[in-house]
C-alpha cells in the first residue's frame, strides 16, 4: 500500500498519543454527528488499555471533546468536561475492568435534545484512524474517512437498489459499500461510503421515499 | 516516469535518473498516489511545519506538568545546564528542543506525530533548532521534512513506524532515521549519504523495546527523544565525513522488522515489560490507577 507522506509527518495533534488520545477524539466526533451537534447527553465506556491507562493519556478528555464537536488537533481538549458542565451537556465517563475484542474500545450512548438515541462501539487502530464496529447493536465495520450514510432498514429485496438509486440522483457518487443484517428477514443496514457530503435533505428524501427504511443517520 | 518508490535501492534509482534530491523525489511520489497539487502539499507541510515551531516554543517557554505528574520541565533543566555540558551548546539546544515537544506531548499539548506521537520530538527539534543555528529559511526546512517523509515511507512500507508492532527501534528509531537523512541533504549531502545516515541511525537502536511506566508517553519516551536527536545528528556527521553504513538501508529496515517480530508482546508497548515491569514502574502504575483525577484537577488552566 502507498502511504502518503502526510501519514508519516502527521496528523497535527493535542498530545500524548495518537491511538489513546486522537483516535479518541475522533470516536467522540461519531456522537457529535449522529445527533447532528445537539448532544443532550452521553455516556462514556472505557474498555481494555483504554481503560487501564486512558487517565494518563486524556482518553476520557478528548472523547469528550469529541462528543463536543472539537478536533483532534484542539487546545481545549484539556479543559472538555468542565466545557460540557458549562454547556449543560450531561456526560459520564466509566472505566470499565471488562475486557474487549480490540484492547482500544469504547462504546458511547448519545442522546440529541430532540431525543434521539445511538449506541455504538469503537475502537482506535493506530496514527489515530478509527473504527465503528457496532451501531444500535448492529455489527458493522467503517472507518468514517469518507461521509457515511448509515441506513438501518428491513432485510428485503429492493430497498438497496432504491437507495442507491436516489444517491444517483443527486449525483453522489459511492466509494465504499457494505450491507449488514442481525438475522434473515430482520432488521439490517447498509453503510455507504460516499465521496461528497450527504445533505440533510438526502437524507430526509431516502427517509420518507424508501419503503422498509427503519432509520438514516450520517456522519 | 513513475515516481512511486518502496525501498530505499527504488528511491536512488529515481533520484539518479531524474537528477533530483530526495526531498524532491517525496514530492514527486505525493503527487503520484495523493490527490492534492504542488501547492497544497506545500501548504500541508508548511502547517505542520508551523505547529512544529509552535511546539518547540511552548516546551520551551512555559512550566508543564503531564496528567500523571511525572513529566514537568526537563528540557529546561538541561538547557540551563548547556554552559557546562560536553555535547557543546549547539548540541544541547537541539535536545532540549527535542526533549520539549515531546514534554508538549505528554502535558496534552498541540504537536505534530513524526511519525508518532511518541517519537514526536526528534524531527522537530534537531531540523528547527539546527536550522535557526544556522541561519536557514523555512523553504530549506520544508525541504527536509519531505526528505523525512520519505525515510519515513519507506520503513512504514517494509517494516513499521509503530511501537506496538516494532517496538521503540520502530518509532524513535525511525523517527531519528527520518531525522539523519534529512540533515543530510540540509547540509548538501548526497542521496546515498541519506541513506547511509538512515541505515547508522536504525542499526544504532536495533532491538530498542518499548516499555512505558503505566503505559504513558511519558518515561521513558521523552528521555529516548533525548537520545534519538543526538543519533541523527551523530548519523549525519559520520555519513558527511565519509563513513559509510556497511550493511545497506533497506537490509537494515527488513532486519528491524524481522528484530521487532522476534520481540516479546511485552515490550512492545504494552507495559508489562521492561522499564514498565521494575519495582518503580509498577509502583508508579499502580498510583495512577488508584488515583481519581477529578474534573478540577483536569481542568485547571496553567
Amino acid at each position: 500500500m502507498n502511504c502518503s507522506i502526510f501519514d508519516i509527518i502527521g496528523p497535527r495533534m493535542i498530545g500524548p498519543s495518537s491511538s489513546h488520545t486522537a483516535g479518541a477524539v475522533r470516536i467522540g466526533q461519531i456522537a457529535n454527528k449522529l445527533v447532528n451537534g445537539r448532544v443532550k447527553r452521553a455516556k462514556i465506556t472505557l474498555f481494555g488499555s483504554f481503560s487501564e491507562t486512558g487517565r494518563g493519556h486524556g482518553t476520557d478528555m478528548a472523547i469528550v471533546a469529541g462528543v463536543l464537536g472539537m478536533d483532534p488537533d484542539e487546545g481545549g481538549i484539556r479543559y472538555s468536561k468542565l466545557t460540557a458542565h458549562q454547556q449543560g451537556i450531561d456526560v459520564s465517563i466509566d472505566f470499565s475492568k471488562e475486557e474487549a475484542a480490540h484492547p482500544n474500545t469504547a462504546s458511547v450512548y448519545v442522546q440529541g435534545d430532540d431525543g434521539q438515541e445511538y449506541t455504538y462501539i469503537g475502537t482506535s487502530i493506530g496514527g489515530g484512524r478509527i473504527e465503528i464496529t457496532s451501531i444500535n447493536d448492529m455489527d458493522v465495520g467503517f472507518t468514517c474517512e469518507y461521509p457515511t450514510l448509515i441506513v438501518f432498514h428491513k432485510d428485503r429485496p429492493g430497498i438497496i437498489t432504491r437507495v442507491t438509486a436516489a444517491l444517483a440522483e443527486r449525483k453522489i457518487n459511492i466509494a465504499f459499500m457494505k450491507v449488514f443484517r442481525s438475522q434473515k428477514s430482520q432488521g439490517a443496514c447498509m453503510v455507504i461510503e460516499t465521496d461528497s457530503n450527504i445533505s440533510e435533505e438526502v437524507l430526509k428524501a431516502i427517509e420518507n421515499d424508501v419503503d422498509g427504511i427503519t432509520e438514516v443517520c450520517s456522519i | 516516469m513513475n515516481m512511486i518508490f518502496s525501498t530505499g535501492a527504488e528511491l536512488f534509482d529515481i533520484c539518479k535518473e531524474n537528477n533530483i534530491t530526495i526531498s524532491e523525489a517525496a514530492v514527486r511520489y505525493e503527487l503520484e498516489i495523493g490527490e492534492r497539487t504542488r501547492g497544497e502539499i506545500y501548504s500541508e507541510m508548511r502547517l505542520n511545519l508551523k505547529t512544529m515551531k509552535d511546539s518547540i516554543k511552548q516546551g520551551i517557554s512555559s512550566k508543564h506538568v503531564s496528567v500523571s505528574g511525572l513529566v514537568s520541565d526537563d528540557a529546561n533543566t538541561l538547557l540551563e545546564f548547556a554552559p557546562e555540558s560536553v555535547m557543546g551548546e549547539n548540541l544541547t539546544k537541539i535536545v532540549a528542543s527535542a526533549m520539549a515537544v515531546t514534554e508538549v506531548n505528554a502535558t496534552m499539548g498541540r504537536i505534530v506525530a513524526a511519525p508518532t506521537a511518541g517519537a514526536s520530538g526528534i524531527l522537530p527539534g534537531v531540523l528547527i533548532e539546527y536550522a535557526h543555528q544556522r541561519r536557514l529559511d523555512d523553504e530549506m526546512l520544508l525541504k527536509a521534512l519531505f526528505n523525512a517523509s520519505a525515510i519515513g515511507v519507506i520503513i512504514a512500507k517494509n517494516a513499521s513506524i509503530a511501537g506496538a508492532s516494532g517496538g521503540c527501534q520502530a518509532e524513535t528509531g525511525s523517527a531519528s532515521a527520518m531525522t539523519a537523512s534529512a540533515l543530510v541533504e540540509m547540509r548538501g549531502g548526497t542521496v546515498a549519504q541519506s541513506l547511509d545516515a538512515a541505515a547508522m541511525t536504525l542499526k544504532n537502536v536495533m532491538g530498542l523495546v518499548c516499555d512505558p511506566v503505566a503505559g504513558l508517553v511519558e518515561c521513558p519516551c521523552i528521555k529516548r527523544n533525548a537520545l534519538g536527536a543526538v543519533n541523527a545528528v551523530l548519523c549525519s556527521d559520520m555519513a558527511l565525513s565519509g563513513i559509510k553504513s556497511i550493511i545497506p538501508f533497506d537490509e537494515v529496515v527488513i532486519s528491524m522488522r524481522n528484530v521487532g517480530r522476534m520481540m516479546h508482546p511485552d515490550l512492545r508497548e504494552t507495559a508489562k515489560g521492561g522499564l514498565a515491569a521494575t519495582p518503580t514502574g509498577l509502583k508508579i502504575a499502580e498510583q495512577m490507577a488508584k488515583e481519581k483525577y477529578d474534573l478540577a484537577k483536569n481542568s485547571k488552566r496553567d
